[in-house]
């Protein structure tokens, strides 16, 4: 199981935070502005491997925190 | 299913050829059945499957095999009914015994929104034409009763939505028709040749390079799960999809004839009982996208401590196995099929934690896509281009059970 370290209330499992997604991050291949934002609301780079996201201590301090976890173990790093 | 039931099989395997007419990336349910139909409805047999793995290694000899058309909007619904029908001629047209069972579903609701929830869906589902209907309390615990009306003092059953119609099949046995039955047609599956890029000719997909050299084809269908990114990406196609982990697990058997599929809105969770008398549980997918296909002990805490408020009678089972597998989940809770702006590059995807179910439909309207060049209405509206156009198509009777 996954183990994350929030800053105000250190190493606590997942089940007590919300996953809040990746960082956005469009290609800068993508110059159009319909096409940048329709990429910014909806695509995802969903990696297999090293990605940055957002978390929210639901049950814990309520605070949100940035992660960089690695999909392909779903561990920290 | 693995190489043992491959060499088993009276089958001629061959090696790809350098060109098809069509080439389909995935040997799943969905890859397969597309196949199947292009062959035999179609007549197109100048087609091949590329499988990275075993065939079947994916979702689709992964899941929990639940065939219902409940589904909470109206493209949805037909669709999925139209799936539940073909899944019932499935063993007459393949000539393959799936050991399809029409069990019913029972759908829970605790609280008193969720009986508001269970009740627009039957509705819902009645003027789309798939079956469902309200019960009470009493008529649940006639259909099944093992149930604890009183949901362990906590979640109380205040009534249900009924799906006569809702079954199971064997997965395995799903993958083998339609692999079988394509490959008496002349259809090439290849297993244990991944795709590692696409061939271009300008923006055009022209074909596939794979581990043992490039294939060219007329059209390439990816029909990869949970890695749909990793494969789009080789077009530079960007898709809203996130690939999360779902789980599940087995018991040891209990005492043949547990009647309904069983599931609970508030609970998220579902149980069914599979042709050796073994209890086959789900719940919802892991929060976070992951490609791991480890499997946690908290499922199986959160799994046992919310059946048992719904059937007390599996405390004294044990847990068999339990696994895991990687799921393309569409932002919308709907799949996602056919064109995708790349000339030569069509997909099938967003099948999310619910498209063993929709594998007989899914592949019918594609092959049909591919065969005429023409969106068959039933799939219209899960065309990729709908998020582009603000036509999201939401659903939330996709989850909760699958
Ligand atoms: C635990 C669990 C329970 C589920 N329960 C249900 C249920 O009860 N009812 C329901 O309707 N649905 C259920 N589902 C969902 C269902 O299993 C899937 O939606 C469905 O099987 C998807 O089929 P598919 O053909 O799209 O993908 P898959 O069956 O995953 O097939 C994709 C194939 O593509 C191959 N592949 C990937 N990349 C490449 C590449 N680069 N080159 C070549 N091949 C590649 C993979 O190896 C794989 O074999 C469940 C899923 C899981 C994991
Ligand atoms: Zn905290």
């Amino acid at each position: 199981m996954l183990w994350i370290t929030c800053p105000t209330c250190g190493e606590r499992p997942v089940s007590e935070f919300r996953f809040g997604g990746e960082l956005p991050h469009v290609p800068d291949s993508i110059i159009d502005a319909d096409a940048h934002n329709l990429d910014w609301v909806w695509m995802q780079n969903n990696v297999d491997g090293i990605t940055t996201e957002r978390w929210f201590h639901v049950a814990g301090c309520r605070r949100w925190l940035t992660l960089r976890r690695d999909t392909s173990t779903d561990r920290v790093v | 299913m693995n190489e043992f039931v491959e060499t088993l099989l009276d089958l001629t395997w061959h090696e790809p050829k350098k060109s098809y007419d069509v080439v389909i990336i995935g040997a799943g349910g969905h890859g397969l059945a597309t196949a199947w139909n292009l062959a035999t409805k179609h007549g197109i047999t100048n087609v091949a499957v590329l499988e990275a793995n075993y065939i079947g290694s994916g979702n689709t000899g992964r899941n929990t095999t639940i065939i219902r058309a409940n589904y909470g909007i109206p493209e949805s619904v037909r669709f999925y009914q139209r799936s539940l029908d073909l899944y019932r001629a499935l063993e007459g047209e393949t000539g393959c015994s799936i050991v399809h069972s029409t069990k019913g579903l029972l759908w829970l609701a605790h609280t008193e929104s969720g009986m508001r929830a269970e009740r627009a869906r039957a509705l819902m589902n009645q003027a789309c034409g798939a079956e469902t209907v309200m019960i009470t309390p009493e008529e649940a615990l006639e259909l099944c009763p093992q149930l604890d009306l009183s949901g362990g003092g906590r979640y109380p059953v205040l009534g249900a939505s009924y799906h006569p119609g809702g079954a199971t099949a064997r997965h395995d046995r799903v993958v083998w028709a339609y692999a079988q039955g394509a490959m008496r047609q002349g259809v090439h599956v290849v297993p244990h040749t991944p795709v590692v890029g696409l061939l271009r000719d300008g923006e055009r997909v022209v074909g596939v390079q794979t581990s043992s050299g490039p294939i060219s084809a007329g059209v390439v269908l990816s029909a990869v799960g949970g890695r749909v990114t990793t494969v789009a990406a080789m077009a530079d196609l960007r898709l809203p999809i996130r690939t999360h982990p779902l789980q599940a697990l087995v018991t040891n058997a209990y005492a043949p004839g547990f009647g309904p599929i069983v599931a609970s809105s508030e609970l998220l969770c579902y149980v069914s009982q599979t042709g050796r008398g073994q209890m086959l549980m789900g719940a919802e997918f892991d929060s976070q996208p992951s490609y791991s296909m480890q499997s946690s002990y908290e499922f199986l805490q959160t799994v046992s401590t919310r059946m048992i408020h719904m059937l007390p009678f599996l405390r004294n089972l044990r847990i068999l196995r339990q696994w895991a597998g990687i799921c393309d989940i569409s932002p919308d809770y709907s799949p996602i099929m056919g064109f995708t702006g790349v000339e030569g590059l069509l997909i099938t995807t967003g099948w999310g934690t619910w498209g063993f179910k929709a594998i007989p439909a899914g592949g019918e309207a594609m092959a049909e896509l591919i065969a005429t060049g023409v969106t068959p209405k039933l799939i219209a509206a899960f065309g990729l281009s709908r998020f582009a156009a603000d036509h999201a198509m939401a659903d939330q009777g996709s989850a909760g059970t699958r």
